[in-house]
């Protein structure tokens, strides 16, 4: 049954969603599972190197990555994202990989720094360069290391980027 | 040779070129040369009475080396021979002064005693050493390698080793690689 919208007084508040007073809000699927999404990015706490550092100032109070929801987890199982936060060596790719294997689907990377984006100044043996070689990454922030600021503009990055997928929450993605 | 240590003061310290020529009086035959630089004085030996004479210098009460601030690797390819040394840094904190110890290792045969009798902390700076170097310190009660994995291939501070690595991946890094790539699948694309 079509509802005839001309006459039941619907207001649109924004493209795609739209409100009959008091409390009634009509938008796609698509719009309310990925503003919950973005609204709570929870990131393994992993740090590997000295980007940790400037990690923890930004989930910290001055900062403070809790107002965009982005809480630190202790345990991958029950987190979305990860932040790869310094070099990763070829010893520790393989925890790397396993720590992102653990995170459930849906899942996001970031890379954080130099190191984790291309190797950074170390183009040496022991040196994995860029963890997009084993990583499927959605976010690089440059920097070395960078700013919480640059990180926080990563992050903002990463909820501009769920905002706009399609169907992610469907069985038949 | 007897010396009383004075108690009421309890250090003394010696000049690092005196010690010097403490270790070629009781060692004439070990020490190669004696270079000093800056103040830091390099008694460079022969690798073969090494623990001998790291125990003269632990033992003796004037001398009382208790403390080895550092044990490391030199590859000196092309440039001297033998190729390798190793390189002792002795303290004493009773005495508050130190010596250093260059010990030539050649590259056809490179083994040298462990010290870890005297010192149990060089433990893993041999390791280390081992690692980075390929030195094997006989006597060593665990010589594995301590940074690199253990099924590491080649010794990555020797100067013919490539600063990018060897053709041939570590195993370990290749298994994730192919990992990766058999996942790929599932990734989301957007």
């Amino acid at each position: 049954m079509l509802i005839d919208t001309s006459t039941i007084g619907l207001v649109e508040v924004e493209e795609g969603t739209k409100v009959l007073p008091p409390n009634l809000i009509i938008t796609s699927i698509d719009k309310v599972v990925n503003w919950s999404r973005l609204s709570s990015i929870w990131p393994v706490t992993f740090g590997l190197a000295c980007c940790a550092i400037e990690m923890m100032a930004a989930g910290a109070a001055h900062y403070d990555f809790d107002r965009f929801g982005i809480i630190f987890r202790g345990s991958p199982r029950q987190s979305d994202c990860v932040i790869i936060a310094g070099t990763v060596t070829k010893k520790m790719a393989p925890v790397v990989r396993r720590v992102f294997d653990q995170i459930p689907e849906p899942r996001y990377v970031v890379a954080m720094g130099s190191c984790a984006c291309s190797g950074g100044i170390f183009r040496t043996y022991n040196t994995v360069q860029g963890c997009d070689t084993f990583l499927p990454v959605d976010v690089f922030v440059p920097g070395c290391p960078p700013r919480p600021e640059t990180l926080m503009e990563g992050m903002i990055l990463l909820q501009e980027k769920m905002r706009k997928e399609q169907a992610r929450w469907s069985m038949w993605r | 040779m007897i010396v009383e240590v004075n108690m009421k003061f309890p250090y003394m310290k010696m000049d690092p070129l005196a010690i010097a020529e403490r270790i070629k009086e009781k060692f004439p035959l070990e020490v190669v040369d004696v270079v000093s630089f800056r103040d830091q004085v390099s008694v460079i030996i022969k690798k073969e009475k090494i623990v001998e004479i790291c125990r003269f210098l632990h033992d003796d009460p004037v001398l009382d080396f208790d403390h080895l601030r550092d044990l490391c690797g030199v590859d000196y390819l092309g440039k001297k021979e033998p190729r390798f040394e190793v390189i002792y840094h002795l303290y004493s904190v009773r005495h508050r002064h130190m010596i250093r110890l260059n010990a030539q290792v050649s590259e056809s045969d490179p083994k040298i005693d462990s010290v870890t009798s005297l010192w149990a902390g060089v433990n893993w700076h041999e390791r280390e050493c081992f690692d980075m170097f390929g030195i094997k310190f006989k006597g060593h009660p665990d010589l594995r390698r301590i940074l690199l994995p253990e099924d590491w291939e080649g010794y990555p501070l020797r100067k013919d080793y490539p600063l990018k690595g060897p053709e041939k991946e570590w195993s370990g890094f290749a298994e994730v690689l192919e990992k990766a790539k058999k996942y790929r699948e599932f990734d989301w694309e957007g």
